[in-house]
């Protein structure tokens, strides 16, 4: 099973590489993982999707808690969540196609955000679905290229992960 | 104050109480050196190889409970510290190890003697640094110290540029302390957890205690001993839990796992509780996993969260420092009708002492060549059970643990979870470092003793005296036991044919050899060893084909023994 995993940690130098090789070390997987500095950017917040049963969850929050600039752990299945994702899709459309491309693009609430005579780059959020969904119809179009930002998440509600 | 990096190292040092360095100079580290050769309150051990200062270091943490310090140069001086780290990381020894790096410009230049040393060392300590600037040197070097000895113990690994040693900052003394927020380890034990326990003591009818490395790195023993009365269950340990619990004690059951004994490894198949206190359910340990404890509920105390439910499921967790969480637990069994209340354990005990009866570490005395066994046993009776013991791996090791029952805690020093071959002549070293009044010997083998070879110029640089026992059998004895049981006896790369003469070997170091080829030279040459000044090697020829019995083959469960 899927599993979105919060992770607050200092931001100091090599703590992504802390985290990454304990997922290689003891053989989880990481299916996603994003990271930015967050508040005054002491210190940062990384979101990862892992794949396992609940005793591997368990094991995974556990050492990443052990992890000594890991400042706080949450797996975000426990609790009422919302997620999002972002994608960037170039198209290569001319002529008969540039209608459908952004046809599609407004389907999805997507937005154009570079357009030539001859491409399009189309930037979709949401969720993961939505995104594939997005993508397959573009695809047959003429997709030159795609990157995705791996999910962000946090919990519904008014608590944070801050706040212990 | 404003002092260089390298003075201000020296300066923490002395503020942290370290007394001893093991080390190995080179040019990174030639500021630190040089700060050292002024100070008149550190003494520095110049050891013949890196893998020994760190190794060194861990037997002297292990003998005294403090943390040992190490120093290295960047580069092959940190990569050769590697092995001794991993060995401190797996057996949770406290260790801080100071490495010289290349100047902070040139880190990433592929520079002289450059390696990416907290890259490499990520995997093997409990945490590393690389200091970039020398205001944050101190701070780093007392959250170093703190830790390596709190929580769950272990090796910290503290990188240091050439620079950073020469450019200057203010110190002030600290007294050591630290505050780091995102590391705060548990030390009590949740009251709820340790009140369940008691529901769990209670009911049980055949509880069974099996301890660990923790019960030694909490310096728990006595709070072991007073739970254990209490509760009047036999106690097993696991190899690096020996001395935590007094092996003359009647509950003592011997070593469980794999070279367990007969009466340990039945009892734990068949106990209906299973208490196990700073142990991580290795697999060397369990054996079979889904046939270990079938009948039990556990009870699992460990400073460790992640050492929980890691292989096997447990029942009630109690995650806090042993010592605190023993003695909330003994309180709560002082303070009730425990006695009057908990199941007789009669029917319990008969069962184990029938096991026992079955004396599985027996094994055919000869008159022509000499048992192993034999010599540990010997070893034992003429030193009186008092020495601080270090071992090598193989089977000596296992020998050496069967044998050589331990009383007191921080007199066996082994190297458990990595196992690592050429651990014991260093550690040895280490242990005589902090207690020289202390008799250290080392029971080794022929395949382990010349992994680290090179320590005994340490040893004699320094007045180290020890003594020194191989089991020598000509055979890297484990791996062909391993042969002669699941290789058809296909004794592949583990014949040594050639050793040195380990005689002329002491000499060449001016130290003493003897050596013994029948049993009725055995006690004499211990007894000549021990009655020698100095540093002896006594070479034990010893039956080139004995076996470690019990045995419980890889993957098989802990009732399927191989018994001699």
């Amino acid at each position: 099973m899927k599993h979105i995993i919060s992770v607050l940690v200092e931001n100091e130098s090599g703590v992504l590489s802390r985290v990454a090789g304990l997922f290689s070390a003891r053989g989880f997987n990481i299916e996603s993982l994003t990271v930015a500095p967050v508040d005054d950017g002491k210190q940062s917040r990384i979101t990862l999707v892992t794949i396992g049963n609940d005793q591997i969850v368990e094991q995974i929050t556990k050492q990443l808690n052990k992890l000594i600039p890991v400042i706080r752990v949450a797996n975000l299945n426990e609790r009422a969540h919302v997620e999002r994702e972002l994608m960037l899709v170039k198209v290569a459309a001319e002529q008969e196609n540039r209608a459908e491309v952004l046809r599609i693009a407004d389907i999805f609430r997507s937005r154009v955000i570079d357009a030539t005579t001859s491409s399009f780059i189309i930037e979709v959020t949401g969720n993961s679905r939505k995104l594939d969904a997005c993508y397959n119809l573009l695809q047959p179009l003429g997709v030159v290229e795609m990157v995705r930002t791996g999910k962000v998440a946090m919990s519904r509600g008014e608590k944070g992960l801050e706040k212990r | 104050m404003k002092l260089t990096g390298a003075e201000i190292i020296v300066k923490c040092l002395q503020e942290l109480n370290a007394k001893t360095v093991f080390g190995y100079p080179g040019g990174s580290v030639l500021n630190i050196y040089d700060e050292i050769y002024k100070c008149d309150t550190l003494t520095h051990v110049l050891t013949r190889h890196e893998q020994g200062a760190v190794h060194a270091a861990d037997g002297y943490a292990r003998a005294t409970g403090e943390v040992g310090v190490v120093l290295v140069t960047s580069g092959p001086g940190a990569t050769n510290a590697v092995t001794g780290l991993a060995t401190a990381h797996m057996d949770s020894i406290p260790m801080v190890c100071l490495s010289g790096q290349v100047p902070s410009a040139l880190i990433g230049n592929d520079a002289f003697q450059e390696a990416d040393t907290v890259g490499i060392t990520r995997s093997c300590t409990k945490h590393n640094y690389l200091v970039k600037d020398v205001t944050q040197l101190a701070r780093v070097i007392r959250e170093a110290f703190y830790i390596a000895r709190t929580g769950r113990p272990g090796p910290v690994l503290v990188d240091i540029p050439k620079d950073v040693t020469s450019n200057v900052a203010d110190y002030e003394d600290m007294g050591g302390k630290v505050d780091i927020p995102s590391y705060k380890p548990k030390v009590r034990g949740h009251r709820r957890q340790i009140a369940r326990a008691y529901d769990y003591l209670v009911r049980a009818e055949r509880p069974m205690i099996y301890t660990g490395g923790g019960v030694i790195l909490a310096n728990a023993s006595k709070e072991l001993a007073t739970f254990a009365h209490i509760i009047g269950a036999p106690l097993t340990s696991t190899l690096m839990g020996l001395g935590g619990f007094p092996a003359s004690d009647t509950q003592f059951v011997g070593m469980l796992g794999m070279h367990g004994t007969y009466e340990a490894n039945m009892g734990v198949s068949r106990c209906d509780l299973l208490i196990a206190i700073g142990a991580r359910f290795d697999d060397r340990v369990t054996g079979k996993i889904d046939e270990f404890a079938p009948d039990a509920k556990i009870i699992h105390i460990d400073v460790d969260p992640t050492s929980i439910s890691k292989n096997v499921t447990v029942d009630l967790p109690v995650v806090g420092d042993i010592k605190h969480v023993l003695k909330e637990l003994n309180h709560q069994l002082e303070n009730s009708e425990f006695d009057k209340q908990k199941q007789d354990y009669t029917a319990w005990w008969s069962e184990i002492d029938a096991w026992r009866k079955r004396d599985c570490l027996a094994f055919p005395q000869s008159d022509d060549v000499i048992q192993p066994q034999y010599v540990i046993q010997q070893l034992h009776e003429l030193t009186k059970g008092e020495s601080i013991l270090v071992t090598d791996v193989g089977q000596h090791q296992m020998w050496a643990a069967q044998y050589y029952p331990q009383e007191a805690p921080r007199r066996w020093l082994t190297s458990g979870g990595l196992g690592t071959m050429g651990y014991g002549l260093p550690a040895a070293m280490g242990a005589k470092m902090a207690f020289p009044d202390e008799p250290v010997v080392l029971v080794s083998g022929e395949g382990s003793f010349q992994m680290n070879i090179q320590e005994m110029a340490t040893l004699m640089q320094y007045n180290l005296p020890i003594k020194i026992a191989i089991i020598n059998n000509n055979f890297l004895g484990m791996v062909r036991q391993w042969q002669e049981f699941f290789y058809e006896s296909r004794y592949a790369e583990s014949d040594m044919t050639f050793t040195p003469d380990f005689i002329k070997l002491a000499q060449a170091y001016s130290a003493t050899g003897f050596r013994a080829s029948k049993p009725s030279e055995v006690g004499p040459t211990i007894k000549k060893a021990l009655e020698t000044e100095g540093t002896v090697i006594m070479d034990f020829r010893v039956n080139r084909e004995a076996n470690v019995y019990p045995m419980v083959p890889a993957g098989a469960a802990l009732n399927q023994m191989i018994l001699l």
